[in-house]
């Protein structure tokens, strides 16, 4: 998992124009270097130049939570994120949830709960989810429903979703 | 989003030579900003991006027992500081009432300060808004204003600043670190957000060659009294209706220093000294509460659909009184209780 990308083509999110500005980060433990325009938001930079299409773009103005990603293990909007502004930082996507083929515990009891039905809110539901869990601050199912209030499922598996975070942090094994 | 060029300033010297100059912002956390970039609302040329500025990240004990709080630490990282939940509670409660997880992962203090109103016809770029475009009107008097200002409003202007952080830091006396090219200024929190007048596109005094470099907190925190309540159409991720912040200091069963501010009822966050004043020495009981509301809101006037909020901002302030008396009675994002 040490290959670098270096991506330099020019496609309207990488032109090499003078505007253009470097950037080095990690996606989901991959070091990456892209030049890129500045006004490109790190979602637009997930789906469309490396085609790390799990990030979901809803609303694409922080109202939805469908682009929630983990950055330094802290769960961040991407649609409110410059890509430029984030040099040096430490990205996880739902492509860097899993072990290979085995699915990360909150994964496994997403499907267990029935705690999706379209999908779509899913990658950032489990990405909020695990960077929720990090903090430490949610014990109680209300603290759970608060601290989530940030993603939003339209299919209404909402009281599934809760559930399925609820076991896995009552069974501790979301490390 | 318009084009713009992208600079980043490791220090507040850098990003001062930056500013000032017709076009060209600052940004932090962005989650404001941005938004309203995609809304082709604001237009910078230049983005100055200060995050590298290191001085501003620290949250800290100043020597006078307050406490210092960097503009850009992160919203989230003030409301879960150990010394913020051990001392200042009220602030604490008030930070995690707004916004989502994510969002307060990203916004910075000075941010909070900075954030735009969240009024329909301000968003709405085919709208006339004298906030947005001076000189063109208020579509909000005359339209559906059910989210709008109800105390402090002018002819220009009745939009309503959403910030619950800032109601907190009005109710403990804050004050605004400030520095600019010609120097730095402390500007106490209740004259940096201004109200319309005839100038509603300014939001505060903070001038354009300035930026907010921290906030102060003073040595008394109402840590054993304090309460925020927030109302709104929905119990989490929504702007507040009403909001109000109190903080008690008891003495021998009577109130020795009262504190009560208001969010989503004006252009800044609402407090009256008459009423604060009014309730020393008194008992801390439902009638003084009620005498205290009335002061407050001495003034206030609806525009139609934002009529309720008079009486609801009073039966707020009443019942958030009474749980300062025993903060343990508050819900997870300031939720009223059933």
């Amino acid at each position: 998992m040490s290959q670098i990308i270096t991506l330099t083509r020019p496609d309207k999110q990488t032109t090499k124009g003078s505007q253009s500005v470097p950037v080095t980060l990690r996606i989901n433990q991959q070091p990456v270097t892209v030049t890129i325009l500045p006004w490109v938001s790190l979602l637009d930079l997930l789906r469309e130049t490396l085609q790390l299409t799990g990030t979901k773009k809803g609303c694409d103005h922080g109202q939805c939570g469908a682009c929630t990603v983990l950055c330094d293990g802290k769960r961040i909007l991407s649609c409110l994120t410059l890509a430029v502004m984030k040099e040096g930082a430490d990205i996880t996507t739902i492509e860097g949830i899993a072990d290979g083929e085995a699915l990360h515990p909150l994964q496994q009891a997403f499907i267990d709960h029935d705690a999706f039905q379209c999908g779509y809110c899913t990658p950032g539901q489990i990405c909020s989810a695990l960077g929720m869990i990090a903090e430490g601050k949610a014990k109680t199912r209300a603290e759970v429903k608060e601290l989530m209030s940030g993603n939003l499922c339209r299919c209404g598996a909402n009281t599934n979703i809760i559930n399925a975070i609820m076991q896995t942090m009552e069974e501790g094994n979301h490390e | 989003m318009n084009n713009f060029t992208y600079t980043r300033a490791h220090s507040i010297t850098e990003a001062l030579q930056h500013s000032g100059s017709t076009g060209t912002r600052f940004i932090a956390g962005g989650t404001n900003l941005l938004d309203l970039m995609k809304y082709d609302l604001t237009h910078p040329t230049g983005l100055v991006d200060i995050n590298p500025v290191t001085s501003c990240h620290n949250i800290e004990a100043t020597p006078q027992g307050g406490l210092y709080l960097g503009a850009l630490a992160t919203n989230a990282a003030t409301a879960y500081h150990p010394l913020v939940e051990a001392h200042y509670p009220l602030l604490s409660k008030a930070i995690l009432a707004g916004a989502s997880a994510q969002i307060r992962n990203m916004a910075t203090n000075g941010g909070n300060l900075l954030q735009r109103t969240r009024c329909y016809y301000f968003y709405d770029a085919a709208a006339p808004c004298n906030k947005r475009e001076p000189g063109t009107g208020c579509a909000a008097i005359p339209g559906y204003n059910r989210i709008m200002a109800i105390l402090g409003t002018s002819e220009h202007c009745i939009a309503v600043f959403p910030s619950d952080m800032c109601v907190a830091l009005a109710a403990l006396e804050a004050t605004v670190l400030i520095n600019g090219q010609h120097g730095e200024r402390q500007i106490p929190f209740a004259e940096f957000h201004r109200l319309p007048g005839d100038h509603p596109e300014k939001d505060n005094v903070l001038a354009d060659d300035e930026m907010i470099t921290g906030i102060v907190l003073p040595a008394e925190g109402f840590k054993d009294h304090y309460s925020y309540l927030k109302l709104r159409d929905r119990n989490s991720y929504a702007f507040a209706l009403v909001a109000v912040a109190t903080g008690l200091a008891l003495e021998d069963g009577l109130i020795r220093t009262a504190r009560i501010a208001l969010g989503g009822v004006a252009h800044k966050p609402w407090r009256i000294p008459e009423a604060e004043n009014f309730l020393q020495g008194k008992i801390p009981d439902r009638k003084n509460f009620a005498a205290a509301a009335d002061l407050l809101l001495k003034g206030a006037r609806g525009y139609g659909h934002n009529d309720f909020k008079i009486e609801l901002a009073k039966r707020a302030i009443i019942r958030n009184c009474m749980m300062a008396l025993d903060p343990a009675t508050q819900l997870p994002g300031a939720q009223p209780s059933l």
